[in-house]
């Protein structure tokens, strides 16, 4: 095997006639700079192709060299072929045997028509979520005339590893809000010297508003995402046609428990945020400002009412609500590839976030409207 | 006599504490069909990952177009590695591409070509595996199994390589499309003047593509060569392979005496 000399091609061309001279090894390795040279030729007269110095080919070669010669032929241009070799020749016939079709490349689908697709499937993916739901509640009924069928240890494990398993993240981010709303209050009460307001202010944005929205964040992040992936892993490895041909509704099985599970747990979470975050603000009441945790919580009695408190409670339940069902509907969703179960996690966690800021909002604006 | 492709020498392979090969050694020869034949847990499997560079053997030399397995250097390993081609029991296509683009892959990676060659180079070994054109834009989860080892078969040809290592080309497949898929792999070893190397439990398979073939069991290879020399060895491993081969050929002697 000399014939390692990379691919050449030489052209001499006339007002008469153009003869393109082959030789080298015309492999896949040697091809880039050949193919930028046939690109740039426009011949404008009859064709040969001496190929007798080609000393080794392979389909790349065969291809490119096919490519060319027959557009050379469509504009017109006679060809002509000499010095092939036997056994260049019969790996030309194999892969163009009279079957060959010509390939064109794929057409790019304009903005329009892109625009037009994408509208008709979020159309479509909301739907497809309606019907999810509606399946899911007509399963829920079908449950609750046979409460037997509940899958109460199913939800208890699941309030385990979404609600007791995220108590340190969610104290770490709670203590942390608390911190970040005292300090930046503190330093404005402090002009009117209205520091005591503190309490007030850490009260009521926490237990109202802050703590039930970074719980169902961190949750939608931590339970969210672990329920798609489990779920499409399910999926992608059959377990749910599997548990759908021995008679478990995956409804029953495995949907129902982590709603439940994790309308119980959010509130729950709430609860311990609204704990931490009140302690991260009376930390740094007392730090920057000296009002003491017995002046804080006495203040506290006063300024905050039970309203406030029990709004925040009541938000968990849906946020959990949404939260569950997007990402267990997302998991259904996982197609027998590798990459969609990635995908669809980003998708769930990132609807969830989204749909629990857009509930909060509603609840805020009702809220306001009930004078509540 | 034609070149020696591979060369398997007193290899011994461990997993753990389980012995796997116990001083295996085997040749393939330039432009034959050999298959590694075996039971399950034999470790055919094993030695084909350790002649790919999968696995590592315990002890022992493996030898593939010249380089010795064990010393060969990163730069060599990587042109070695694209001298051949894999096809995968399961096809092992990468699921998020299509299957035009599993096969364009190796081309954007190890060549830099104009779009229209790469399609073009698609295209044709679409055509060279007998799949029709509409499957270059189908994922892999949309192929059935045929379809699947096909277009996993077309993915190991791109480099248009010189040696192909098959895992079980025709498990899963019906009978029929079976006997295609040899067809095909036969005449594709003819045509490219490839070596083909297979790991098969399938005896159909063996009859009519294998020119010659190594039957693992208790360790090592039981026997080598081609059908005929292996069936007049007396051993149990064999006689249990090839029962029906046996009877058959014992009924043609008998019939062959009536008539």
């Amino acid at each position: 095997m000399q014939s390692t000399d990379p691919a050449t091609l030489s052209i001499v061309s006339d007002s008469s006639h153009t003869l393109i001279r082959c030789s080298g090894a015309w492999t896949i390795t040697y091809l880039k700079d050949i193919a930028a040279q046939l690109e740039s030729l426009q011949p404008t007269s009859p064709l040969t192709w001496d190929i007798s110095g080609v000393s080794k080919v392979d389909s790349a070669g065969i291809a490119l060299w096919h490519l060319h010669k027959s557009s050379f032929e469509k504009k017109g241009l006679s060809t002509e072929v000499i010095g092939g070799r036997n056994e260049h020749l019969r790996l030309y016939h194999l892969l163009y045997s009279n079957n060959h079709q010509e390939v064109s490349l794929p057409k790019r689908p304009g903005w329009l028509h892109t625009l037009g697709r994408e509208t008709f499937l979020a159309a479509q993916g909301i739907g497809n979520f309606l019907h999810f739901l509606g399946e899911a509640f007509v399963i829920l009924l079908y449950t609750l005339r046979h409460p037997s069928k509940i899958r109460t240890r199913a939800i208890v494990a699941h309030i385990f590893t979404t609600g007791i398993e995220a108590l340190p993240i969610i104290a770490i981010s709670a203590f942390l809000i608390g911190v970040v709303v005292a300090y930046q209050s503190i330093v404005q009460l402090q002009k009117f010297g209205a520091d005591i307001f503190i309490v007030d202010t850490i009260g009521i944005s926490l237990t109202r508003e802050l703590a039930p929205l970074i719980t169902a964040i961190v949750v939608a992040g931590r339970s969210g995402s672990a329920f798609t992936a489990q779920l499409g892993a399910m999926k992608m490895t059959q377990e749910i046609d599997a548990m759908k041909t021995m008679g478990f509704d995956p409804f029953v099985f495995l949907v129902w428990p982590r709603i439940f599970a994790l309308m119980i747990a959010l509130p729950l979470l709430i609860f311990f945020a609204d704990l931490i975050g009140i302690f991260g603000g009376m930390v740094i009441a007392q730090t920057q400002s000296h009002i003491s945790f017995s002046e804080f919580t006495h203040r506290l009695q006063g300024a905050l009412p039970i309203k406030h408190y029990i709004i925040g409670i009541v938000k968990g339940p849906f946020f959990a609500f949404l939260i569950a069902t997007v990402s267990t509907y997302r998991g259904f969703q996982v197609s027998l590839n590798t990459e969609s179960i990635g995908r669809y996690t980003t998708k769930s966690v990132v609807n969830a976030i989204f749909l629990v800021i857009a509930c909060d909002a509603l609840f805020s604006i009702l809220l306001t409207e009930l004078s509540l | 006599m034609s070149r020696t492709i591979i060369r398997v020498e007193n290899v011994v392979t461990t997993f753990g504490n389980t012995l796997v090969h116990d001083h295996v050694s085997c040749t393939v020869k330039e432009n034959e069909i050999y298959a590694l034949l075996g039971g399950s847990g034999s470790g055919k499997s094993t030695l084909m990952r350790e002649m790919i560079m999968l696995n590592r053997p315990h002890s022992g030399t493996i030898e593939v177009l010249g380089h010795n397995l064990e010393s060969i250097t990163p730069s060599a390993a990587h042109d070695l590695r694209r001298k051949w081609g894999v096809l995968f029991q399961s096809g092992a296509l990468y699921s998020s591409l299509t299957v035009g683009e599993n096969i364009a892959l190796l081309y954007k990676e190890y060549a830099d070509l104009p779009a229209t060659l790469i399609q073009e180079l698609v295209a044709l070994k679409i055509d060279l595996v007998g799949l029709p054109r509409h499957a270059i834009d189908l994922y892999p989860s949309e192929l059935s199994g045929g379809m699947t080892k096909r277009a996993a078969l077309a993915r190991a040809l791109a480099l248009d390589p010189t040696l192909l290592f098959l895992d079980e080309p025709t498990s899963g497949l019906d009978p029929l499309s079976s006997r295609q898929f040899d067809a095909l792999i036969q005449q594709l070893r003819d045509l490219l003047g490839l070596t083909v190397v297979m790991v098969t439990h399938d005896l159909d398979t063996i009859h009519h593509i294998v020119d010659r073939f190594a039957l693992l069991g208790e360790k090592k290879v039981v026997a080598e060569g081609t059908l005929a020399e292996v069936l007049s060895i007396e051993h149990p491993l064999i006689d249990y392979f090839f029962q029906t081969e046996r009877i058959s050929s014992y009924s043609k002697e008998t019939h062959g005496i009536q008539g």
